[in-house]
Order: structure tokens, then sequence, then C-alpha cells
């Protein structure tokens, strides 16, 4: 095959994804085809995944220490470049993202934020950089505090806040900019069971409110059937998708779901995943 | 039952600020008056070794000669770790531009470094006729290494998700720069600054000793010479301890400075 009857066929297919959308027709925001990534050491982080994300989905990858879901979620920023197959944000390559209107937003697993600067001006940087300056800014900074709980700590810096909080400003900073999609690296890893079952409850509030489409990174199956619409399983070595399991549990979804059987049946559902996978990895 | 016992005032010597100043302080006195103890009992001539008393005195009646040598001195530290302060950083940022720069000329700052400044002090004192600006290069040579070593270090030493997230919002280098690598830095500069300010001045004493300079361009190290051959120990103590002074004030003045610009977030200055 000529690379000209390549570059042709390559052609047609963005045409086909651009005139088809899916089938229930709800376009997909991030479409992954084939896309896998081998590191420069020849380390294989990922196998080809394919995967379709619908816009105002939440969606959680869930799995063991070096199965990928890192990767793939960096990749899906456009922090880390696939090797292989395509990555598509609402129909476009991902540098055509800012072309079409759209954002997005990451948070990491650590709040990472600027420590010499307040609660308010760590917010506030994400709209400077974005060129969003004066009145404008300070009203969307005040509203996503509020939004957070933190308005009566926005003079305070980082290292006067707990964990918990400190994780909501990183949170803030990501929604200030009215991402369409919100990627986040397990950012309530390291927090204590109390305040990361709160923050879960929060983030699905927000996830509501503001119709954004989630990929959320974790590797607890409790947090990941409480949130998610759908869990993509991930396994490692090498790191590949094992599993698409939908949570057919309707929202707003209060605490008490967590006591509730079918809770119980999802997680034994997910653990059996996992385990499979990785008895088939010693296999 | 839980009963609250009530808070005992604190004692005024446990405040870490206090303790920092009066422990260091009494320490002194203690030396001093040991110093004085020891040449009195023993009857040890001052050209030996002067007790502190008679070194103090020294310092009162020659302060016509060791003041404007003391200024001069001073001219040549201040000069000198304001040129390594400046050409210092602006490497640095060069450095932080590629790694391909660093790689090229990190070893010849290295270089600098380890070249002894007694070594190379008579070369630049012959290529430069300027007395006050040879002795300005000799001991900004002198300090130069740790604010381009410590400032590169710290440019570089930035979260790497702060910075990912500096990407995601498509910042240009100069936002980076600006609102990242340099806050980022400022632990790594001021730790260099403590260094480099002592530094300044001991590459001025030095550079003085090489080049030996009379008239009126003499600074502390060439009234130590002239002692040392005139066998006037006092003198050259109470020289000794004005530059060991100087030393400790801009050590303190540039722990001052680093407090009031990071004091407020970074746990270093806590």
């Amino acid at each position: 095959m000529s690379i000209n009857a390549v570059i042709k066929a390559f052609d047609h297919s963005e045409q086909m994804l651009e005139e088809h959308p899916q089938n229930d027709g709800v376009a997909p925001a991030i479409e992954l085809l084939s896309t896998d990534k081998v590191y420069n050491n020849g380390t294989r982080a990922l196998l080809p995944v394919d995967l379709k994300i619908k816009q105002g989905e939440f969606v959680t990858l869930l799995g063991p220490s070096g199965c990928g879901k890192s990767t793939l979620l960096k990749m899906v920023a456009g922090l880390e470049e696939p090797s292989d197959g395509r990555l598509l944000l609402w129909r476009k390559p991902i540098n055509q993202l800012a072309n079409n209107g759209r954002t997005l937003s990451f948070v990491f697993q650590e709040a990472s934020l600027m420590a010499w600067h307040s609660v308010r001006k760590n917010v506030r940087l994400a709209l400077e950089l974005e060129g969003v300056k004066g009145k404008e800014a300070d009203e969307r900074v005040e509203k996503v505090l509020k939004l957070v709980g933190l308005e009566k700590f926005s003079e305070a810096l980082p290292k006067e806040l707990s964990g918990g909080m400190q994780m909501r400003v990183s949170i803030a900073r990501g929604l200030v900019i009215k991402p369409d999609l919100l990627l986040m690296d397990e950012p309530f890893g390291a927090l204590d069971e109390i305040t990361r079952y709160k923050l879960d409850s929060d983030l699905l509030d927000l996830w509501q409110r503001n119709g954004l489409t989630v990929i959320f990174v974790t590797h607890s199956i409790h947090e990941a059937v409480f949130l998610s619409q759908r869990v993509i399983v991930m396994a490692a070595r090498p790191g590949r998708v094992v599993a698409d399991i939908k949570i057919e549990e309707p929202f707003p979804r209060k605490a008490e779901f967590r006591m509730q059987p079918r809770f119980t049946e999802y997680a034994m559902q997910l653990h059996d995943c996992l385990v499979s996978a990785s008895t088939e990895d010693e296999l | 039952m839980n009963t609250i016992a009530p808070n005992p005032k604190r004692p005024w010597l446990s405040h870490p600020r206090i303790r920092k100043v009066i422990v260091p302080a009494a320490i002194a006195v203690i030396l001093l008056l040991l110093w004085q103890a020891v040449v009195t009992a023993g009857k040890v001539p001052e050209y030996i070794f002067p007790s502190p008393l008679v070194t103090l005195n020294t310092l009162y009646e020659d302060w016509g000669l060791l003041g404007p040598s003391l200024l001069f001195t001073l001219k040549i530290t201040l000069l000198s770790f304001l040129m390594a302060t400046v050409v210092g950083c602006g490497i640095a940022f060069l450095f932080v531009q590629s790694r391909a720069i660093e790689t090229a000329f990190f070893p010849y700052a290295v270089l600098l470094q380890v070249t002894p400044i007694v070594a190379i002090a008579p070369l630049i004192i012959i290529w430069i006729d300027n007395t006050v600006l040879a002795l300005v290069v000799c001991s900004t040579l002198v300090a130069l290494f740790p604010i381009i070593s410590n400032t590169t270090l710290g440019l570089r030493s930035v979260s790497p998700n702060l910075l990912a997230y500096f990407k995601l919002r498509q910042a240009s280098r100069l936002q980076v720069l600006w609102r990242l690598r340099i806050p980022s830095a400022l632990p790594y500069f001021f730790a260099a600054l403590k260094i480099a300010s002592g530094l300044s001045l001991v590459g001025a004493v030095v550079a003085e000793f090489v080049a030996g300079t009379g008239g009126s361009n003499t600074g502390l190290a060439y009234q130590i010479l002239q002692s040392g051959y005139q066998l006037n120990i006092p003198r050259m103590f109470a020289a000794l301890i004005l530059i060991s002074l100087t030393g400790v004030v801009l050590f303190i003045a540039m722990s001052i400075l680093s407090k009031l610009a990071i004091g407020h977030w970074h746990e270093s200055e806590n």
C-alpha cells in the first residue's frame, strides 16, 4: 500500500467519524483508537486501547499500580504522546482542542499548589494564564471558591490548610476555567477515608451541576463504584484494558449507597475482574 | 473527668527568637572572658597574643587608619557581591533555557570554582589597570559559583506537576520562568546569597593581599600585612576582628533578606 493510499484511508476514516456520531446520538468527547504507549527505553506502558467516552459521562479508570491508567490519562491531557493509534477530543486531535472552543483541566494526585501564593492567587493564576483578568477573574474565583466551600480561606497560604482543603483548592483551580473535560489522577489517594468520602460526594455534586465530562483514576474499588457511570478496569504488565463495566445506579448517589447490597455486588464484580486479570498475568 | 491544666507562662529564654540571639552572644562573652583571663594570668606579651581589651583599645585608637580600610574592603566586597549576583543569575537563566547550553558551559563554571584565586589574581591585576576593578573581578570570581550552581538547581527544581499544569494552560516560556521557576528558585537563591556574601569578603581580602596596594586604595588586608611587617599584632587583631564582624553582618543581612522574601511560605525560614 502506497503512502498516498494510507493518507487517503486515514482522511476517509476521519471524515466518517465526523459524519457519523455514535449510534446512541450522544457524540463522544474522547476517542482512543488503538492508542498505545511504549517509552523510549522500550517499556510498553499500554497495549492498544479502544475507548469512547461520551460528553457528560463520569468514567473511572481502575487498576493496580503500573497498569497504565495515569499514562492513559496523561495522553488524553496531551502531557504524553501516544506511540501509535489515534486520540481525538471532540473529533479533533488534541492540539486542536483550543480551536474547538473546548478546555480541559487536570487535577493531580498531590494538590500541587504554589506555596508562595494564597488560595485566591493559586486559583486566579489559571485565569490569568488564559488572559482573563480584572473584575471578571475576581468574580469567577470567588464563585468557584464558594463552590468548593473555601470562600473563608481565600487569603490563606497552602501550608495553612489541611490535605483535604488543599485538594479542594486544586479542584477549584481546575474548575475555574470552566472546563469541558476534567481529568483527575488519584486526587484523593493521600487523604483519610472520611475526607475522601466527603470529597467524593462533593465531586459528584459538582459534576452534575456543571455538566462536566470526568475521567477519574483510582485504585480504590469502592471509590470507583460510588462515583462512576462506567468503570474501565485495567491490568498491569503490560498495561491494558480488561473490562468496561457500567454502574447503573441513579444519581444523585447518597452516602447510604455505600451500605446497599447493589454496591457490594458491583464492588465484587470489579474485584473479580481485577483478580482474574492478575491471575492471567501469573499464568 | 478531663481537666485542662493551666497554661504556665512561657519563660522568656525559651522563646526561639531570643534564644537565637542570646545563646551565641553568651558564648561570645564567655570566650572573650576566657581569652582575657588566659592572657592576663599567663602574662602573654601583646606582640604575641593581645588581650581583647588591648585589641579593643587599638581598634579605638587606630580607627583613623582602620575605618577607611574597612570602608574600602566593604566597597570591594559589596561591588563584587552585586556583580556575582547579577552575572550568576544571568548565567543560571541561560543554563535553564537548554540542557545543551548547561552541558557545554557548566564545566567552565566549575573550572572557575576550583582554580585558586591566589593563582590567577596576579594575572588579573596585570591585565586590569584600575586597581578597584581588578580587585572586584578577583572577588567576583570567588563568589560566582555558588550563585550559578544554586540558582540553576533552584530554577530546575520545579514541581513536575506544576510544570505540567503550566504546559496544559499553554503558558509561554516567560510566564513559566516568571511565575513558576523564579519563585521556586528563591529558597536556593537566598541560600546562595548567604554563601556568596561571605565568599565576596574572602575574595576581596585575598585579592588585596595579592595586589598589596598602598596609598588611598588600602583595605583591611593591607593593614594586616603592614601590621605583620611592623609587628603591630594588636592592630592586626583589630583588623581581623573587623573582617570577621563584616562577614557576620553580611550573613545576618542576607538571613534577614531571605526571611523577608520567603519567610511567610518556605519552611526553611520557620
